[in-house]
């Protein structure tokens, strides 16, 4: 199944290759890779997509939160919660007809027109995978000529994360569910 | 006071109480060698030559391993540090505290494909618990800090520090942090109650338990703790092979070592066992064999300061994630409040009665040959004549596993080895360590003529330090092992393990300098031994044994414990 892993990790020299690493080394798969810096000073998100059985993803949980330098690692799918990618394309669209399917799409999807050629779009739409993929299904038959995606970011619903401060403490053994060092 | 960058090191180290530094020079680290000829007296640090780096990093695991202390190595770039990465991976993967200084190019030359320059944290990454490259001088001495606190909390491992040149050249004030907060870096110390808590409940109720010992609990300094808890709990109790100290072995209680070449009634215990009670060990496939087989009736308690070792190789009914010390502690407590309240262990008699007829039939045993000496019985005598409290350092190859099987340990960290990358090459330079850090008890190297022809060039260090190692080679002429895998599993075609072109020993020996003795026939075993142990200083035995004795029990790889050969 599929996974979006969110780790917390100072921002160190070599951090993306140690994170990297690990998953080659033991054989795990990255999917979708992304890093950003966050609020704070030092310290970068990344997100990642992976799959596995649940025993994988627990491996991959552990080994990532064992890492020094990581100061927190969650499995975001494990909890109601939020997931964005953005994709940006290139889209052959001459005037006339063709160019006004394109706009219809972009209308319906809710995407953007970032840049116009004679015969041609760059369009930019934000939204979960499947999103994704229906918009670049749709847009393949009429000619897609560049493709560039950021893979999902994601983020925990508020509602999510109240829900697992209340019964966090009576976990059975939270110690193996506890995704941070305190 | 201002100093240079190779100073700070030095007084860092001092501040750490390092006293030893295994190292070798070179042009990336001259500005160290040069204070440390300035300075080291006064520090209290000795620095010992090697002669070649992967010994350095040997000899600092076999201090670290025979002390708990943390193991220092010094090398220099590029060819220094790879000839380091073997030595690196051997203490990750025993979980070994050691910090490595490499040099490193200057900074404004890195990655400028500059002469001697090697990317080392990026080759070691894979096999340290954390590596750093020193870029700002004034990093210098937290980074220090923070590299041994790392190497020596949690689970135990190999830190790199990277020094570029001019780190060690330019100058700034000396000061060392004397605290140190990691937000990323917190190793969890003391075990849920409630998960401990039910770990002792299945203790209680087990009828046919067995408590599983491995390098976790020597690292964690839980032998006394585990001690008690097998006599409160009456409990059978078997030692890995990087355990083997961790409980007596001349205990009643001491199943011995299980495994690939553990004792059968060892592996025909666990193998029936109801209660696995694991402490800082990981179901390695050396230990479980086929793991679908393994202990199929049993549930498993697992104890491990590392929470991506619990679940990882079986999945586990009462996980506990501590330092195997506090969490033996707590079990303690909770088993003597038990008691207290007239809990009584379920009944066990039987249990041990089977194990004790399991190993009537099955013990370990060797055929005498007349005067042919047999590996097996220079352990055996080395055992009785150094009493069994020698420091043992074994290479890796059939003397390893005779040595583990029968030289009896009764204390932690009397047994050095290479036990989980299993690097021939070891026995040797690590004794070297173990006898600089424990230069009142009897170092003793049981190399094979293989491992020991990786690693002869130390000859030259005991003799420059006099440090009084006894090198017992066991010279079967055989890549030992190898040659025994080819006679059982590919049919007697010895493929290339044939090595009885080799040096003589005892000349060997003699052109560093080192006295040397040799024994031909099985009566001269136990005099030459008698002689070399009574020898000062550096002492090499050459033991020629018979050629093509096998290792039993052995569970062949991939097989189920239970399907072990016995001869
Ligand atoms: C560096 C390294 N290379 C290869 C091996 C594979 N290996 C394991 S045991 C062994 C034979 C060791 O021979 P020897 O040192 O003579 O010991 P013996 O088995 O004869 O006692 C070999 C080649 C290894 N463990 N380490
Ligand atoms: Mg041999």
């Amino acid at each position: 199944m599929k996974h979006t892993i969110s780790i917390l990790v100072e921002n160190e020299y070599g951090m993306l290759s140690r994170i990297a690493g690990l998953f080659s080394a033991r054989g795990y798969q990255i999917d979708t890779l992304n890093v950003a810096p966050t609020l704070e000073e030092g310290v970068s998100r990344m997100t990642l997509t992976t799959h596995g059985n649940d025993h994988i993803i627990e491996q991959i949980l552990r080994q990532t939160l064992k890492m020094v330098k990581v100061i927190q690692v969650t499995d975001m799918t494990a909890n109601a919660h939020v997931e964005r990618e953005m994709v940006m394309l290139t889209v052959s669209a001459r005037r006339g007809e063709e160019r006004q399917e394109v706009m219809t799409l972009v209308k319906i999807f809710r995407a953007r027109v970032v840049d116009v050629s004679e015969d041609a779009l760059i369009l930019e739409l934000t939204g979960n995978a499947e999103k994704v993929e229906a918009f670049i299904g749709l847009l393949k038959p009429i000619g897609i000529q560049d493709i560039v995606r950021t893979g999902p970011v994601a983020m925990t619903r508020v509602a999510a994360i109240r829900a697992q401060q209340l019964c966090g403490d009576d976990e059975e053994f939270s110690e193996l569910t506890l995704n941070e060092k305190v | 006071m201002k100093m240079r960058g190779a100073r700070i090191l030095l007084e860092a180290l001092r501040c750490e109480g390092v006293k030893h530094v295994f190292g070798y020079p070179g042009g990336a680290v001259l500005h160290i060698y040069d204070e440390l000829i300035k300075h080291a007296e006064s520090l209290g640090i000795s620095h010992y030559l090697v002669r070649h780096e992967q010994a350095a990093l040997f000899g600092a695991a076999g201090y670290a391993q025979s002390t708990g202390k943390t193991g220092v190595a010094l090398v220099t770039s590029g060819p220094g540090g790879t000839n380091a990465v073997t030595g690196i991976a051997n203490a990750f993967m025993d979980s070994l505290p050691l910090v490595v200084f490499t040099g490193q190019v200057p900074t404004h030359l890195i990655g400028n494909d500059a002469f001697q320059e090697a990317d080392l944290t990026g080759i070691t990454r894979s096999c340290v618990k954390h590596n750093y490259l020193v870029k700002k001088v004034e990093d210098l001495a937290p980074t220090i800090k923070e590299a041994f606190y790392v190497a020596s909390t949690g689970r135990p491992g190999p830190v790199l520090v990277d020094l570029p040149k001019d780190m060690t050249a330019q100058e700034m004030e000396f000061s060392y942090p004397e605290t140190i907060e990691m937000r990323s870096y917190k190793p969890q110390v003391y075990g849920n109650p409630r998960a401990v808590r039910r770990a002792v409940e299945a203790m209680f109720e087990a009828e046919r338990p067995v408590l599983y010992i491995g390098g976790g609990a020597i690292a964690a300094g839980a032998h006394e703790g585990l001690r008690s808890l097998a006599e409160k709990l009456n409990l059978p109790t078997t030692c890995t092979l990087m355990g083997l100290g961790a409980f007596p072995s001349s205990h009643p209680l001491s199943l011995g070592m299980l495994g690939m070449h553990g004792g059968y009634w060892t592996n025909m215990a666990v193998n029936n066992c109801d209660l696995l009670i694991s402490i800082g060990a990981r179901f390695d496939d050396r230990v479980t064999g086929k793991l679908s087989e393994f202990a199929r009736g049993a549930r498993f308690v697992h104890v491990d300061i590392d929470p991506s070792c619990v679940g990882k190789n079986v999945a586990c009914d009462f996980p506990v994630i501590g330092d195997a010390k506090v969490v033996v502690e707590q079990m303690l407590e909770m088993v003597d409040e038990e008691l207290a309240h007239g809990a009584i262990p379920a009944p066990r008699q039987a249990w041990h009665d089977q194990i004790a007829e399991w190993r009537r039939q099955h013990p370990f045993w060797f055929k005498e040959e007349g005067e042919v000496i047999k590996p097996q019985y220079v352990i055996h005598e080395l055992h009785r004549l150094t009493e069994g409290r020698a420091v043992v350092s074994a290479d890796v190859g059939q003397h390893q596993m005779w040595t583990a099987q029968l030289y009896g340990f009764d204390e932690p960290r009397q047994w050095v080895n290479s036990g989980g990358l299993g690097a021939m090459g070891y026995g040797f330079p690590a004794a070297m360590g173990a006898a600089v850090a424990r230069p009142n008890d009897t170092v003793v190297a049981v190399v094979g003529d293989g491992g020991f022809q990786m690693s002869f060039n130390e000859l030259a260090t005991v003799k420059q330090y006099n440090i009084p190692v006894k090198i017992l080679v066991i010279n079967n002429g055989y890549l030992g092992m190898v040659r025994q895998w080819q006679e059982q599993f590919y049919d007697h075609r010895y493929s290339h393990s044939n090595i009885e072109v080799a040096p003589d020993f005892v000349k060997l020996a003699e052109a560093y300098g080192v006295p040397a003795l040799r024994a031909t026939k099985a009566s001269e075993v136990t005099g030459t031994l008698e002689k070399a142990l009574q020898t000062p200083g550096p002492v090499l035995i050459e033991m020629q044994v018979a050629r093509e004795e096998n290792v039993f029990p052995i569970v062949p790889a991939g097989a189920a414990l239970k399907d072990m050969i016995l001869a």
